[in-house]
């Protein structure tokens, strides 16, 4: 069978996605709140972005739930052994584009290598020439059939798509007939109609997209590499695939490290002032004047040094992965906590003098009680922006760092290795472009899907806004 | 409607002016419904009515100037023979500023901090006049002379921040001068302003106007403004006038049922010992649809008519008109007879017995704020906002701490909390030091005196539920009581302050101002405090309100027999409602007494000045109006001696040398003036 693996970074991510519930829960009990976070989702833009982010949380998560496969015992053995290589559910579902990996570049939808080498053909001769691949578009004679064939696939996704796209719209207009005790057709004019309170229209249009390009990846994916492969013959779709869990971990739990550590020192200085304020003050200066990427590069070398110095601290190659990159968002986040801790001390020193928390110092209330009830409440707004507009800079941070060499473990998969690794080949004639261009495309989603979300949500809880 | 020959010869004639916003889910706001009105040369107009009632809509209207979400339905506006409305955005633009012109409220926030006073000027200057150099210079020079800034020469070339509000609100009205307008709009212009200022700025649009002739549209909120400049007056209710009337006949005999009303909800000497009367309820939402007369639900006089047609405008002999069905006179019968003075039970105060220790008894306070300058912070100074104040505070009365602002009336008042710390001084409560407490020691003292502020917005956590914001108080102070025997006691709290049980789990912004002035009152009675420190409680509230909160205070400190040390800069509220008047002058008491005794006698030169500055409906005869010059010097820079003699008109060379000491007038009564040390004997 197998054996689960809880990675530390898993166990900070489901953590997370735990804060999340739990911070739902609060929210749907809390009046104003909610209808804040109502008013996000009825706008389109917003709406349709967070499906694009909550498609990447999924993978992120199947890509967390990690475990080790059992090797085939024989049957006297009583003791179960566990394959060394750590998988996850994703690995497991990709399992046939994971193995599939051919010997070196060859571009998407390609049959033959990139590279000439010497063929040998079966009268025993040889030639120099583009060998065919290994499993992409295996199934094809010439590439004369490619065409025809990636058409054929290609409208086999759609009709899928279509019929599934159709069952579940079916199904759910038929729940929201039952809900509002109406007809489907009564249900569907008033779901596609301006009136309706969440914006189905564009809901639909972009899990109608979704559901298109997941069939066609389906269809297309076991018989061709759709982006292509690298150096080594791995399947570039997968690794862009895989790097999604890297960005949002490093986006998000940087986050979370840091938080806290923030939101704390931010609100004792801010309330407190003087001498705490001061120490705080010269804390996060001294910080911020520090360069961070050199900052991040000598603790990463050092932490490298640390994890070769003690190979037996580690099960497996994952857990040394996992150990730096969950270093590198602890290094991000000390260095990226000073900007939302300036923020928080000045909002919180406008606070302490406004009526209201003069009122509760008046009533005798504690202080501890007087910045959890009254300062924390009135400034999570700020925290809230601060947060999902720093995901998207934290994402293109990791890419940054490891193309300099100082980011995450060069075994683990992420659009700053992909980058490193496919910038030499930029020279080469005629280029290798796909790896850029999947790390690109699939970085590009994701950062344009959290501005614009982030976008909205600043808009929704920025009090300037409203009178 | 006015008459076809009053309307020959009107400069501004509005005629059934609609203006109307579009505020997203809740509807449209009838901001300003169905208006007319005409104004003449050289005459003040004043349009009278509460917050949100659509006045300041009116005058953006007026000019065109509405913001994007709000335009004119309907209706038409006829400058001197021109209508308003056929012009477009350019020619609009020719025509503010040289035709119409406007001063706004907040002399802070309407000058660009960026750029000189001058230039300011003489930008609108160079638009209007079309003059250059030297002869604009001269001109902006003229007009900073004209609106009374002294030493315009320096003026000229100094930021807005380095001016006091007063001259603020004078460059803004040269400013608006600057185009020589034949009709000046002014949106409150005085509201933001203190009393001794007001006077100033009411006299300079006076002598403005009647220099130049121009046309006055005054809005306000303030009868003791309307009485003092206007010569017609129109009285706003929810986006539609309900009465218009020359000065004279609407002070003598207001007759829309509102305007009866607000005349006897002012607080007054002479109302002391009577229940204010209150008009019950709020000024509806805008976004209703009415079918009736607007005022029909807070109305004595209601009955079934007043709800199914609007009352249609009603003109007396004297030409004053009024939009009410009583008026009929087949309705007269629907009349109440509502006695407006409604006595109280018991009237007097607490007497103060003299063996008996005070309950609250400050002496010689001072609190003053280090200046810091330079990268080491070093104190290069001290503001001197409280220096020196005694005051005594008997059970069950009520001492009023009458100042301008930045006198440092309310820093006393954060003081005697303990909310800042004072720099000497003492603090006695029933005999215990309160600037020695610390800690615990302190925590467990502040049940016994609570603050009320002045901002009922701000001083509200948005977002706690009503009953929180009642009880923490309750779970901080008095921890034994448990989660039952609090919310009974937010309830019962809820109660005496008139407000139903329901709104305990309301939040704060669900409540309209005055509902919210309550809520703070039942959240500082929560403890049960014997001293309640109310700092301007009632200044952010419309007259009916106030007049609501007013009663609630008065009717509490019989039930309760709490004392009050009442932060205000209104007067008419002190007169109403406290027993003792201490006045302020720069961190100082000038004078202090019985409020009688120094409403009818005022002694100091200052308390003399800041009693006449005050705008009064009933003018008595000898009414004379001690202008003060200047400002409120800077408290971190005082001037010697006595602090008053820059601004005094009686100083005399000695005031400049030491400050008076206390002098005694009569039992209670202290005045710190050269003027009365001589013959009496000082203390």
């Amino acid at each position: 069978m197998f054996l689960p693996v809880l990675l530390k970074t898993d166990l900070l991510l489901f953590l997370l996605l735990l804060i999340v519930m739990v911070a739902a829960l609060y929210v749907r009990r809390r009046a104003h709140l909610m209808k804040s976070w109502l008013e996000i989702v009825r706008r389109p833009m917003a709406a349709s972005s967070l499906i694009v982010l909550i498609f990447f949380v999924a993978i992120a998560f199947l890509d967390s739930l990690h475990l080790r496969l059992a090797v085939e015992n024989t049957a006297a053995q009583r003791q179960n052994y566990y394959s060394t290589e750590v998988v996850s559910v994703f690995d497991l579902l990709a399992t046939s584009i994971r193995e599939q990996t051919e010997k070196t570049y060859s571009a998407p939808f390609a049959l033959h290598l990139f590279v000439k080498e010497t063929i040998e053909d079966n009268k025993g001769g040889s030639e120099r020439g583009y060998p065919r691949l290994q499993y992409g578009g295996r199934h094809l004679e010439t590439i004369a059939d490619r065409p025809l064939d990636v058409m054929q696939r290609l409208g086999v996704a759609f009709i899928k798509a279509f019929a599934i796209g159709f069952f579940l719209l079916i199904v759910f207009l038929g729940c929201q007939a039952r809900r509002q005790r109406t007809s489907i057709t009564a249900s569907w004019q008033y779901s596609f109609s301006a009136a309706s309170i969440v914006p189905w229209k564009t809901v639909m249009v972009t899990l109608a997209v979704f559901l298109l390009l997941l069939m066609c990846t389906l269809e297309l994916a076991p018989y061709y590499h759709i982006l292509g492969t690298d150096k080594v013959g791995n399947d570039v779709f997968y690794q862009a695939m895989k790097s999604i869990r890297t960005a949002l971990l490093i986006g998000t739990l940087t986050t979370l490290i840091m938080l806290p550590f923030a939101v704390f020192t931010g609100l004792t200085a801010g309330y407190l002032r003087g001498r705490i304020d001061d120490l705080i003050q010269y804390l996060y200066t001294t910080l911020s004047s520090v360069p961070g990427v050199l900052l991040i590069a000598s603790s990463v070398l050092l932490l490298q040094v640390y994890i070769e110095g003690h190979p037996e601290a580690f099960q497996s190659d994952a857990e040394r992965a996992d150990l730096r990159l969950l270093f590198l968002c602890i290094i991000l986040g000390i260095t990226s906590w000073t900007g939302l801790c300036r923020l928080l001390r000045g909002e919180t020193m406008k606070l302490s003098s406004v009526d209201f928390v003069q009122a509760a110092t008046a009533f005798g209330v504690r202080p501890l009680r007087i910045l959890l009830r009254h300062l924390l409440p009135n400034v999570m707004h700020i925290v809230l922006i601060t947060v999902v507009l720093d995901f998207s800079g934290l994402v293109l941070a990791e890419a940054v760092l490891s193309y300099v060499g100082v980011g995450v473990d060069p075994s683990m998969h992420s659009w700053g290795n992909m980058i490193n690794s496919a910038r030499l080949e930029m020279s080469r004639e005629p280029m290798v472009w796909w790896s850029l261009f999947a790390a690109f495309l699939f970085m590009f989603v994701l950062v344009l899907a959290a501005n614009l979300f982030s976008d909205v949500v600043r808009d929704v809880f920025d009090p300037r806004r409203r009178r | 409607m006015p008459s076809e020959a009053v309307a020959a010869t009107a400069l501004l004639e509005v005629k059934g002016l609609s203006t109307h916003f579009s505020a997203g889910d809740e509807g449209i706001v009838r901001a300003v419904d169905d208006v007319s009105f005409s104004i003449h040369r050289g005459e003040t107009f004043a349009l009278l009515g509460e917050s949100g009632c659509g006045k300041s809509m009116t005058s953006l209207s007026l000019m065109r100037l509405l913001p994007d979400n709000g335009h004119i339905v309907k209706g038409d506006i006829w400058l001197d023979g021109m209508n308003l409305m056929d012009l477009s955005e350019v020619g609009m633009r020719r025509l503010r500023g040289r035709r119409m012109a406007m001063i706004f409220q907040e002399p802070m926030t309407s000058l660009n901090p960026v750029l000189t006073v001058g230039e300011q000027i003489a930008e609108v200057v160079r638009l209007h006049r079309a003059l250059k150099g030297g002869a604009q210079r001269a001109c902006v020079l003229e007009l900073l002379a004209a609106v009374g800034i002294p030493e315009p020469q320096r003026r000229y070339g100094e930021f807005p921040h380095q001016l006091s509000g007063g001259m603020k609100q004078r460059v803004m009205i040269a400013i608006a001068l600057a185009g020589e307008p034949d009709l000046l709009i002014a949106d409150e212009p005085t509201t933001a302003l203190d009393v001794t200022i007001q006077a100033q700025v009411l006299d300079l649009l006076r002598r403005l106007q009647s220099e130049t002739g121009m046309a006055l549209l005054l809005i306000t909120h303030d009868l003791g403004v309307v009485a003092e400049m206007a010569d017609r007056v129109a009285v706003m209710y929810a986006g539609q006038l309900i009465e218009q009337a020359s000065r004279k006949d609407f002070f003598a005999h207001p007759q829309h049922p509102y305007s009866s009303r607000l005349f006897a909800a002012l607080p007054t000497v002479n109302k002391r010992s009577q229940v204010l009367t209150t008009i019950p309820g709020q000024v509806p939402p805008l976004t209703t649809p009415f079918s009736g007369c607007r005022f029909a639900e807070r109305c004595p006089h209601v009955w079934s008519t007043c709800r199914q047609s609007v009352p249609a405008w009603h003109t007396l002999a004297n030409d004053q008109q009024v939009r009410c069905h009583l008026l009929v006179d087949e309705n007269a019968k629907h009349r109440q007879d509502i006695s407006t003075a409604t006595a109280r039970v018991a009237t007097a105060s607490l007497a103060v017995d003299d063996n008996v220790s005070p309950l609250l008894d400050v002496q010689d306070l001072k609190v003053h704020f280090p200046i810091q300058k330079g990268l080491l912070q070093r104190t290069v100074g001290h503001v001197f906002a409280v220096d020196g104040v005694d005051i005594r505070l008997s059970k069950g009365r009520t001492l009023a701490l009458v100042g301008e602002s930045g006198c440092g009336k309310t820093t006393i008042g954060k003081a005697i909390l303990q909310l800042l710390r004072p720099t000497s001084g003492r603090v006695l409560f029933e005999g215990d030091e309160l600037t020695q407490l610390k800690g615990e020691e302190l925590r467990q003292r502040r049940r016994d005196f609570q603050i009320i502020f002045q901002d009922p917005f701000s001083s509200m956590n948005p977002r706690m539920r009503v009953a929180q914001i009642i009880e923490e108080g309750i779970q901080a102070l008095v921890p034994d009581y448990d989660a039952a025997n609090r919310q009974q006691q937010v309830l019962a709290l809820l109660e005496q302050v008139g407000l139903p049980a329901a709104a305990a789990q309301r939040y704060p912004h669900e409540f309209s101002g005055g509902q919210r002035q309550r809520i703070c009152i039942a959240r500082a009675l929560a403890v049960s405090p014997r001293l309640l420190i109310c700092d301007e409680p009632t200044s952010a509230l419309d007259i009916s309100v106030q007049a609501q909160i007013l009663n609630l205070l008065k009717e509490l400190q019989q039930k309760r027999g709490l004392s009050y040390l009442f932060i205000t800069h209104n007067l008419a509220v002190v007169a109403y409602l406290a027993d003792d008047i201490a006045v302020m002058y720069l961190g100082r008491i000038v004078e202090q007494g019985k409020v009688t005794d120094i409403l009818h006698a005022p002694r100091h030169p200052y308390t003399q000045a800041l009693l006449s500055a005050i705008p009064v409906i009933e003018k008595e005869a000898g009414h004379a109006v001690i202008r003060l010059e200047g400002d409120l010097p800077s408290p971190s820079n005082p001037p010697s001696g006595c602090h008053f003699h820059a601004r005094c008109p009686q100083a005399m060379p000695r005031c400049q040398e030491s400050y008076p000491g206390k002098t005694l007038i009569a039992s209670g009564h202290e005045v710190r003036c050269f003027l009365y040390s001589e013959d009496k004997p000082s203390l």
